[in-house]
């Protein structure tokens, strides 16, 4: 155990102390300043605005801004949908796959598009190697880089003042990609490959084994794709088994630096915040409420986890290492615990160890992280904007209880604002409840399930959590890959990504165009102890018990069961 | 100021017709403004509809589903009385008001000269119309002095019983209709339409008839009716995933956790809340225009203060004497005293005062006067003819200089100038015509105002003396009053910069008023308080009203405004803290057949799933009658920072809120247990 928490705190020093300059940096990418890349890049980007015609000067209203971003991201949908669909006439094919069904097709193209990938096929299986890097890879990058563009914009029209537009969508998804996926991807590519970690073009080869039989051994351009995968809270693996393959995540180094890259961009948009509204206060207050919701979660994992399965307890079963089931023995509980939380608490979705295997509590954090809304460091860009919807009720509640018009940053916060937010905590109850409801009874539905009792539910719920918190992780034993679920799945994805950006620039346009008060001693300070325990009571209440039902008779009803020896 | 009389919260008078009113209000129509109680008045009405084909048919939990079905009646009902309650309040100080304005004979005037007025009832004048107002005549409406002056009693709206002086031309024009006039006459050219006098707009606003939804309302009601929706979306899904467990929960129960889940509790409250709050306001005779403006007088974050009357005494005090060369010192001040002692101004008493103590004896002075000299408006001279045949008068000094028909001197000048320059007041002290030494009138600061300065800095809140003083004297009287910053040597139009300065940098100022010529930065303030006395553009400017015309009124209307938002605050993160109590006492209650071990999540130990959920649907309905004295009231407000605020309503309310529910629905189970009715 005390390993174990020594690489919890290693990680959480590691990641702080990376994603601090890393916001820094971020916040000058946005601002349009100068960075220690320019001289290589800004020609490049020069270029590219001309060539595309985009007047990087030219600043952008929300609903210009939104529309550019749905423009953008249907075009994205569009062409990869044509590729996936395309893939047996396209090159780079050496196993000769087939075509995805038309369903198929629309998930996975909603699933990349919206930065969720969820992976409703298997990679190794399915994809050639033309749709992994021309379609897959470059929607890692693109959808990521939306997401960090819409953040941008957002985080402008917080501290913006009296000004109309909120900057330019194609600048800032230029300068995302350009600036922070590229460079980070190169370096994390390369040391993968270090690692031990494919990157070739090469047809898969056939292997005997010792026991004499016959094993195909997959590789392609894994390296590249897995460090965006992992950097742009993706989580599309390149196979299907993911970051628990070897030739994935080949090393215990690999493993932790993979975890570092799952949350790095996430946490530095939390300095990026306070970068750029010139109060690093209000940035380190968010990073702390995010911080407190994850260790909870890791700690509800972990001695879930490592206390092993009392049903087990009579039985000739070795568990000195906690539960193993769908575990690397040279993982071990602490880093599947720490990976499980890390990559459910940003929307990155990649695993390295199965989910579904966890003991009941222990997959009940996972859960819940995705349905707060994805906000416990989250997407790259996303978790952030979504964090700030739960920062503006709880800014509008703690404001009327000091008796003034709320106010967040100088900015007040008023019936505008919060319908808009409120718009955007119906998405993550419609996506998991009502989708899940209808899963729950619709046989349609049912055959997917592997399990029976609340182990399915859990399942179920886990599934729709997943993919409208815009994650993408799998609870494994959910067959995805039908028409119904592939159709729902994808509307949920949808439902997570667009319900919540659209509202959120509209909040950004509305709070750009007021003015800034300077606060004040009765303004409340929005940066202290007092705030962070505040914020992380609404995202648990307001968020949380939504979906405590579901919950109860999901995990927890599996869990009261166990204890009492019942089994389904 | 005389206090409106308080209405108890157990008043019989008001509570026993909100019990009857409550009923009317449950019509769907009404019912409909208010998304949380509307949900809960459609549920109440479908498990009617439930309990009744039980009844018939036969089905289970006939007598617990009846239970439910008449608590959620009953938690409507009490959201009802509770507004009721509060607009009854309102009523009752209406009709008070409504007493004073019956209809009044009204002598109509053809023209401002003509010499016969025409007698008309009070209720066909329009606006333009000119009337004669004598000698214990009511103002038959609301408008300004044409021509004339006169002490008018406006006891019936301020409650203050001393007549004050109303004259054309000045900045005390406007009377109000149902005040009367105790002296002299006027004449008035009506401004106000019939039924849209300020009595009527009062009327209308403590009986919430005319009562907006506030801005911050606004926004708290999307906030409550989203959170309606998202648990009607927890509720309706539930049964699916029942379903999916193998058992089916009977669709009363589902009600009764919906019912509990959304916020009813500050659904129930909210519209008693806003009218308590006009209702205080009222209480502090200050006319509302629009709700916009209380709210906003919550958030102010710059208020204006007048120095004179707001900071300082209105009426200046004796502060010195100032004898002319050749003019014995005792000699000026006797004159002083005896040329004050008909003066009944505060001005005139506290030099009678002054005097009196530099004589250092208790000199009458009565005794040696023939004939007293009253001070009156029109002449702005007090004084006395004395027994020996000598005149004295006392007074401004232009005035005094006409009465003695002379030229000042360069001395007198030089002394005049150097006391109004450092900010006081010179009055001149006369016998036979021949002027003797310039009495010196200084601001006093009002005790206890530093104090206030000091709680309204904690508030968050800057003050701004604004005075046509020089800086100098201004910068001594702002030190000794503590305010944050001054403007001097204010004119309307500096102070319309002002305004505009600091809402450029985004704070909201509030200001009052009452000349004409504030009317524009009346109107430029996010909170302006228009005097009473005030001209009618003033009154037409500013988006307040203090019928007291008291300017330290705009201190108690900040403290209205940020009591009313506290309120709602407080009972909505006490409502929504309230909802985790309410999941543990139901939900293993429901899920029990489908999974029997989930019990486990029954901390509170209740005796059965039917106590359990008959109990949190009590504990419902009841605790919004136990909040309606404090909706009424308003949650305490005491002026200190907002993080201190914070803290304290958060540890009351949200951890309250977390606690109380566990205890009360325990409590209320076992008397359901007890009693045997489920």
């Amino acid at each position: 155990m005390a390993p174990d928490i020594l690489q919890f705190i290693l990680y959480a020093v590691i990641v702080t102390a990376l994603a601090w300059p890393l916001g820094f940096y971020l916040a000058r990418v946005y601002e349009g300043g100068t960075t220690w890349l320019s001289p290589v890049l800004a020609p490049v980007e020069r270029t590219l605005f001309t060539l595309a015609g985009v007047r990087p000067d030219q600043g952008q209203h929300w609903t210009r801004y939104a529309l550019s971003v749905l423009a953008f991201s249907l075009g994205s949908w569009a062409l990869l949908y044509a590729i996936l669909r395309l893939q047996h006439l396209l090159p780079f094919n050496p196993q000769a796959l087939g075509p995805l069904s038309p369903d198929l097709a629309f998930n996975t193209a909603v699933s990349f598009t919206t930065n969720t990938n969820w992976q409703a096929y298997g990679g190794e299986t399915t994809m050639s190697y033309f749709s992994q890097m021309a379609g897959l890879t470059v929607q890692n990058f693109v959808s990521a880089g939306v997401g960090m563009a819409v953040c941008a914009a957002i985080i402008r029209g917080f501290f913006a003042r009296e000004q109309k537009t909120l900057g330019n969508f194609w600048v800032d998804l230029t300068r995302s990609v350009l600036y922070v996926l590229l460079p980070l991807s190169i370096v994390l590519t390369l040391f993968l490959v270090w690692q031990g970690v494919p990157q070739n073009l090469m047809a898969y080869v056939s292997a005997t084994t010792v026991e004499g039989a016959q094993q195909t051994i997959s590789q392609g351009p894994a390296a590249s794709q897995i460090a965006i995968k992992q950097l742009g809270t993706n989580g599309g693996g390149f196979w299907n088994a993911n970051s628990s393959v070897p030739y994935e995540n080949p090393t215990p180094l690999s493993n932790f630096i993979e975890m570092v890259a799952i949350l790095l961009i996430p946490a530095a948009f939390c300095f990026m915040f306070g970068k750029m509204v010139r109060d690093m206060r209000q940035g380190a207050a968010i990073f702390a409420t995010m911080g407190i919701l994850f260790l909870g979660a890791l700690v509800l994992t972990y001695s879930s986890e490592i206390g092993g399965n009392p049903a087990f307890a009579e039985l000739p079963v070795e568990q000195s290492a906690g539960n193993m089931e769908g575990k690397e023995v040279r993982f071990g509980v602490g880093n599947s615990a720490l990976w499980a939380t890390a990559t459910t608490a940003a929307s990155n979705g990649s695993v390295n160890s199965m989910h579904d295997s966890f003991m009941p509590l222990g997959a009940l954090a996972p859960m819940l992280l995705m349905q707060v809304g994805e906000v416990v460091f989250g997407g790259v860009g996303s978790g952030f904007y979504g964090m700030l919807s739960f920062v503006v009720l709880t800014v509008f509640l703690a404001g009327l209880m000091v008796g003034r018009t709320p106010e967040y940053l100088g900015k007040k916060i008023e019936a505008r604002e919060v319908k808009l937010s409120v718009i955007a905590f119906l998405v993550m109850p419609l996506g998991v409840l009502g989708l899940g409801a209808l899963a729950a009874v619709l046989p349609i539905s049912l055959s997917s399930l592997q399990e029976a009792g609340p182990h399915g539910l859990s399942e179920i719920i886990y599934a729709y959590s997943s993919a409208t918190g815009n994650n993408g992780s799998a609870f494994a034993g959910f067959g995805a890959n039908v028409p119904y679920h592939n159709t729902m799945q994808g509307i949920a994805m949808l439902l997570g990504r667009f319900v919540y950006i659209v509202p959120m620039l509209a909040v950004a346009g509305s709070l750009a165009a007021k003015k800034s008060a300077p606060a004040s001693s009765g303004t409340f300070p929005t940066h202290g102890p007092l705030f962070i325990t505040l914020l992380v009571a609404v995202i648990l209440i307001l968020g949380g018990l939504t979906f405590f039902p579901a919950l109860a008779l999901g995990p927890i009803a599996e869990h009261v069961s166990m204890l009492s020896g019942e089994t389904f | 100021m005389r206090k409106k009389p308080e209405i108890s919260l157990l008043d019989w008078r008001v509570t026993g017709p909100a019990l009857k009113v409550a009923f009317w209000k449950l019509n769907p129509r009404a019912m409909a403004r208010n998304p949380v109680m509307f949900v809960t008045l459609v549920v109440a009405a479908l498990s009617t509809l439930l309990f009744l084909r039980d009844l018939i048919v036969g089905g289970e939990n006939v007598a617990v589903s009846g239970q439910i079905a008449a608590w959620l009646w009953f938690t409507v009902y009490f959201a009802n009385v509770a507004e009721a309650m509060a607009e009854g309040r309102g009523k009752a100080r209406a009709d008070s008001l409504r007493a004073t304005q019956s209809e009044t004979p009204a002598r109509k005037l053809a023209s401002i000269d003509a010499p016969e007025p025409e007698m008309v009832s009070s209720r066909s004048l329009k606006p333009g119309d000119l009337v004669l107002v004598s000698v214990n005549d009511i103002v038959p409406a609301d408008g300004e002095i044409v021509e004339g002056i006169a002490s008018v009693d406006e006891s019936a709206i301020t409650g203050e019983s001393a007549p004050v002086i109303r004259e054309a031309g000045g900045d005390r024009s406007a009377v109000t209709g149902g005040t009367r006039v105790v002296s002299d006459w006027i004449k008035v050219r009506i401004t106000s339409k019939p039924g849209e006098s300020f009595l009527d707009r009062m009327i209308a606003m403590v009986e919430g008839a005319e009562r907006q939804k506030t801005p911050n309302e606004i926004a708290l009601n999307i906030l409550l009716a989203g959170m309606t929706i998202i648990f009607l979306i927890v509720v309706v899904t539930l049964q699916p995933f029942v379903i999916y467990s193998g058992a089916f929960v009977p669709v009363v129960f589902l009600i009764a956790l919906l019912v509990t889940l959304i916020p009813t509790t500050i659904g129930g409250l909210l519209s008693a809340i806003g009218i308590a709050g006009m209702d205080r306001l009222v209480k502090a005779n200050v006319i509302a225009k629009s709700g916009r403006a209380v709210e906003a007088a919550g958030d102010v974050d710059v208020l204006l203060l007048d120095k004179t009357g707001t900071i300082t005494f209105g009426a200046r005090q004796a502060d010195g004497f100032e004898p002319l060369p050749g003019v014995a010192a005792k000699d000026m001040t006797e004159a002083a005293l005896l040329a004050s002692l008909s003066d009944e101004t505060p001005e005139g008493r506290s030099i009678v005062d002054f005097a009196r103590k530099q004589l250092g004896r208790a000199l009458d002075g009565t005794e040696q006067v023939a004939e007293a000299i009253p001070f009156s408006a029109n002449t702005r001279i007090s004084g006395a003819d004395l027994k020996d045949g000598s005149q004295l008068r006392k007074g401004a000094s232009d005035a005094v200089l006409r009465w003695c028909g002379i030229d000042p001197s360069p001395q007198l000048r030089a002394l005049v100038e150097s006391i109004a320059k450092s900010g006081g007041t010179p009055l001149l002290v006369a016998r036979d015509k021949q002027v003797l030494g310039v009495i010196h009138l200084k601001d006093i600061v009002k005790p206890g105002i530093r104090e206030r300065f000091a709680e309204l800095r904690r508030m968050g809140v800057r003050t701004v003396m604004v005075t046509g003083d020089n800086p100098l004297t201004a910068a001594a009287i702002a030190a000794e009053a503590g305010v944050d910053d001054f403007l001097a040597e204010a004119t309307p139009e500096r102070k319309l910069e002002l305004i505009r300065k600091e809402q450029a940098e985004g704070k909201l100022v509030a200001m009052c008023g009452d000349g004409s010529n504030d009317a524009p930065a009346l109107a430029q303030a996010d909170v302006g308080v228009a005097m009473n006395t005030g001209t009618p553009a003033a009154k037409e400017a500013g988006n307040l009203i203090d019928l007291d015309s008291d300017p330290t009124k705009l201190i108690e209307i900040v403290l209205v405004g940020k009591q009313l938002l506290i309120s709602r605050g407080s009972l909505t993160t006490f409502s929504i803290a309230n909802d985790v109590a309410k999941y543990f006492a139901i939900l293993p209650a429901l899920f029990v057949t489908a999974y029997p071990a989930l019990d486990a999540l029954n901390v509170m130990g209740l005796g059965s799933p039917a106590s359990a959920i008959l109990s949190a649907v009590i504990f419902n309905a009841l605790i919004i009658i136990a909040l309606i004295p404090l909706a009424l009231r308003g949650v305490k407000y005491q002026p200190a920072t907002a993080a201190v605020l914070l803290r304290r309503n958060l540890l009351i309310y949200g951890l309250g809120g977390l606690i109380v529910p566990f205890l009360g629905i325990k409590v209320i189970d076992l008397i359901v247990n007890a009693a045997g009715i489920v």
